[in-house]
């Protein structure tokens, strides 16, 4: 089989596993104990808890579950995660790629400045993701004032929910494509150019076709985070039942009142859609490596 | 088309790519710019065609100044080192792309597009291979898959950037004369940068000679071959021998060498150094006038050449000769035997003209 160099680059390590030689191999014993430590710490951890979700939100039935999923402040807390994340997601799908796009092909001043703050919301806690916004937005806020005169509600309200989310999402896409472009380098937009096409042509035939599979599973990291983001929009929301209550929130006030059982029923829902995601990431990671 | 290229300078940082770099293109010429990585050979190609923008200097096409004009409507075809396929393209689209991505007004119909393209991959050989996709053709149909796709477009100028660089080296001794029968067809004004004398040799009808950003010389093959302005010229287009010695009455003293120089040098004293190539060191089994004993120390035998590497006895230095097999043969050389050596032609070049 022929490979290039140019193509060898292009591959990202995690394809470069190489089937275990026999001189890495330990002895059966230590290679037994320590998939069993693996897998048993696997089960206390994750498994475990998957389960009792699953168990404690069937304990007084199924009519007390599905009771839970659809009464009104429910559906209203689902309806308002899968707004939250239509706008969040979107949004930065379109910052990420253009945050990419610039930050690895071309060189300016400042890059690794911006290179440093598409990081920041990994790092900063979504508590303080939500105060900052309070800050700029809220009644005693840097545009406070004039919001309130304009009768524009940012905080709790929908768009403080969309902007928190966003801050926190921020990263996912833009980190996943980074490295991705970085490796595949400027040389076939250049091509490109060089053979008469435009810019937005450029990208949209050659760029993008490259970093599909790249962008749709930075997608559904970012996706994942908007549906369970709780801190910063525990903030910024003002846990207005039926009005700014997400799904995580609408979760926390069941579990306050002592409704274990719909708690956990909408925390299955959750779980489902994470477990959902995960196996859609799978494929993509699947797909996007055997293209 | 024609191309000047008018005191281009170039600046990566604080390293300078390109200093005052000045040469005239005629139209239809096939143009080798060689030398060593680092000599601003690339670069010089790119601020051709536009992917870089150069910090002085203009570059002229058909006399028209085109130094500010984007890369997209230079009209250059570019063939990249490691060929820059669309890599999740076909063979087919690949080489159409050029002509899709034009504006409506000036696009071909669909068929047109799909003739010209069958017709390329005829013209590169490649015609059964157009479903296929990059990763699944060797190196040597990618870079005609390459060649297929920057001439899908019609260039007025071919750009190619060490267009054999990465094939082995049959491969690359076919692809260079095909891509000469190919020039003599089409007449497209070329330049290609390589760093292997032989290549440039081989192909070019001018060949510049670049180091650290400069040009060191402009010429035919066979003039920059045979005339090297410069050591670095010299050096750079084939192996060498040094002689480090000194001028007098017309002659170059080094050891007990005494070897005659051009007229030129007929007056000079001074200290000079002596270029002679392997090829033109004459090896004697017995003593002539002019010669120094030697000590065979090595042979290679590299097919239809051999070559000797020689210990002087009167200098304690090496000197590397070329014989061909029949030469080889006649003088029964054997490693440990004594011959008489002495160079057939030598060119001078006094050191302090040529910091080296």
């Amino acid at each position: 089989m022929e490979q290039s160099t140019s193509n060898e680059q292009a591959t990202p390590p995690k394809n470069a596993v190489a089937s275990t030689s026999a001189a890495l191999q330990e002895p059966r014993f230590i290679r037994y104990s320590l998939t069993f430590i693996a897998l048993a710490f696997l089960a206390f951890f994750i498994v475990l808890p998957l389960v009792s979700i699953f168990i404690t939100a069937f304990q007084k039935g199924a009519a007390v579950y599905f009771a839970a999923i659809t009464h009104a402040d429910a559906l209203s807390a689902i309806k308002l995660t899968l707004i939250v994340v239509t706008i969040a997601v979107p949004l930065n799908a379109i910052f990420g790629v253009m945050a990419a796009w610039a930050l690895t092909k071309f060189n300016f001043k400042g890059k690794n400045l911006l290179l440093t703050l598409v990081d920041l919301p990994f790092a900063v806690s979504p508590v303080i993701a939500g105060l900052v916004f309070i800050l700029l937005f809220g009644a005693q806020g840097l545009f406070g004032d004039w919001l309130f005169a304009n009768d524009i509600k940012i905080v709790f309200a929908l768009p403080g929910i969309v902007l928190a989310t966003i801050f926190v999402t921020l990263p996912f896409v833009a980190r996943e494509l980074i490295p991705l472009m970085q490796a595949q380098g400027t040389s076939e937009e250049e091509a490109s150019i060089s053979l008469g096409a435009n810019g937005f042509k450029t990208f949209w035939y050659v760029t993008l076709p490259n970093i599909k599979w790249g962008l749709f599973y930075g997608l559904i990291l970012c996706n994942a985070r908007a549906i369970g983001e709780f801190g910063a929009v525990s903030v910024v929301s003002g846990h207005i039942r039926g009005m700014t209550n997400t799904m995580p929130l609408h979760i926390e006030i069941l579990y306050n009142e002592y409704q274990f059982s719909a708690a956990f029923a909408v925390a299955s829902l959750m779980s489902v859609i994470a477990i959902l995601t995960l196996i859609i990431k799978d494929i993509v990671a699947w797909k996007s490596k055997s293209v | 088309m024609s191309i000047q290229i008018q005191n281009v300078s170039k600046r990566f940082g604080s390293f300078q790519a390109l200093k005052d770099v000045s040469i005239d293109i005629q139209s239809g010429e096939l143009i080798a710019l060689l030398g060593p990585s680092g000599s601003g050979k690339t670069s010089l190609l790119r601020v051709i065609a536009g992917l870089e923008a150069s910090d002085g200097g203009d570059i002229l096409f058909d006399g028209q100044t085109i130094t500010n004009r984007h890369p997209k409507e230079r009209n250059v075809g570019f063939v990249f080192q490691h060929y820059a396929l669309f890599r999740h393209m076909t063979v087919f689209n690949n080489v159409a792309y050029g002509l899709k991505v034009r504006p409506r007004k000036t696009r071909p119909s669909k068929e047109k597009i799909k003739d010209k393209v069958m017709e390329l991959l005829q013209l590169v050989k490649l015609e059964n291979f157009a479903e296929r996709y990059p990763t699944q053709l060797s190196g040597g149909q990618r870079q005609r898959v390459a060649l297929a796709r920057a001439l899908a477009v019609e260039p007025k100028v071919l750009l190619l950037d060490e267009p054999f660089g990465a094939l082995d080296a049959k491969v690359r001794k076919e692809l260079r004369r095909w891509l000469r029968k190919l020039h003599d067809e089409f007449h497209i004004t070329s330049i290609f940068v390589t760093h292997d004398q032989e290549e440039a040799l081989d192909v070019a009808d001018r060949i510049v000679v670049m180091n650290n950003g400069q040009i060191e010389q402009i010429g035919s093959p066979d003039e920059v071959y045979t005339h090297p302005k410069s050591p670095f010229v010299y050096d750079f287009l084939g192996n060498v021998n040094l002689f480090k010695g000194r001028l007098h009455n017309g002659h170059l003293t080094h050891g007990e060498f005494t070897i005659a120089v051009p007229d030129s040098y007929a007056h000079t004293q001074e200290d000079a150094v002596g270029y002679v190539r392997p090829h033109n060191i004459q090896i004697e089994k017995t003593a002539v006038s002019g010669t120094v004993p030697a000590k065979v120390s090595h042979i290679h035998l590299l097919g239809p050449i051999v070559q000797i590497e020689l210990r002087r006895k009167d200098v304690d230095e090496y000197l590397e000769a070329e014989l061909s097999k029949e030469q080889y043969h006649t003088l029964q050389l054997k490693v440990g035997d004594e011959v008489f050596v002495k160079p057939k032609e030598l060119k001078v070049f006094i050191p302090e003209d040529f910091s080296i």
